[in-house]
């Protein structure tokens, strides 16, 4: 029964090479730290719902090197459906917005991060 | 919350783990989605969200302290968008108003 799992986690790893899941980072703590597969998954996960907790408390999340997650208001407005153009109103709300620090914008703009930039 | 934070966090909760294993873990997570972002690849974490890159085409920007036009190179941004588990979970705090 394990064993099947694990083959089809193998398969999703190797057919979607563009897209990191879960599983992909669950490996990768396995390979690096040499906690058990279990575990490793178990880990990623108390790592998002760490993050996940503290952001619906509305707390911001600054992870240095990587980026800031925080929670804005946005306010009552009147919006519009699109398709039949009657108005509605669009109450306020929390959102969740993600600014990418210095290292991670030059990190996929295939700079060395720490050349130009001024906060981490 | 920090990165810090959020280690001693893991730790409390993982009392059989050295804290310096905690630590790797967490910088293989953020390390790993910048892996996959810087080589355009997209993560994708079901109720969480994903972590995407998005092409921003050269311009002209200006420096706003001396009006001067400068050329804005093409370039990549990194861009997060929330799940809907976790975008429903942040929104529905008890101190705002819902209908």
């Amino acid at each position: 029964m394990f064993r099947s799992i694990d083959v089809s986690c193998v398969v999703a790893y190797a057919s979607n090479m563009n897209t990191v899941t879960r599983a992909h980072l669950a490996e990768h703590i396995y390979t690096q730290v040499g906690l058990s597969r279990n575990e490793s998954a178990d880990l990623l996960e108390s790592v998002l719902e760490r993050l996940a907790v503290a952001l619906q408390a509305g707390d911001s999340v600054k992870i240095s090197g990587f980026g800031t997650f925080s929670v804005r208001q946005k306010g009552r407005r009147i919006g519009r459906n699109p398709k039949t153009g009657v108005e509605v109103p669009i109450l306020p709300r929390s959102v969740l917005v993600f600014r990418p620090s210095q290292v991670l914008k030059a990190r996929v703009n295939g700079q060395e991060p720490g050349i130009e930039d001024d906060a981490g | 919350m920090t990165k810090s934070e959020l280690i001693a966090e893991l730790a409390s909760a993982n009392p059989h783990l050295l804290s310096r294993d905690i630590e790797l873990i967490v910088s293989t997570v953020f390390d790993e989605i910048t892996a996959a972002l810087a080589r355009g690849a997209r993560v994708e974490l079901r109720g969480f969200g994903a972590f995407t890159i998005k092409q921003r085409d050269a311009r002209t920007g200006r420096n706003p302290r001396t009006g001067e036009a400068v050329a804005v190179g093409e370039k990549v941004v990194p861009f997060f968008k929330a799940g809907k588990e976790l975008r429903e979970r942040v929104n529905k705090r008890p101190t705002g108003r819902r209908a």
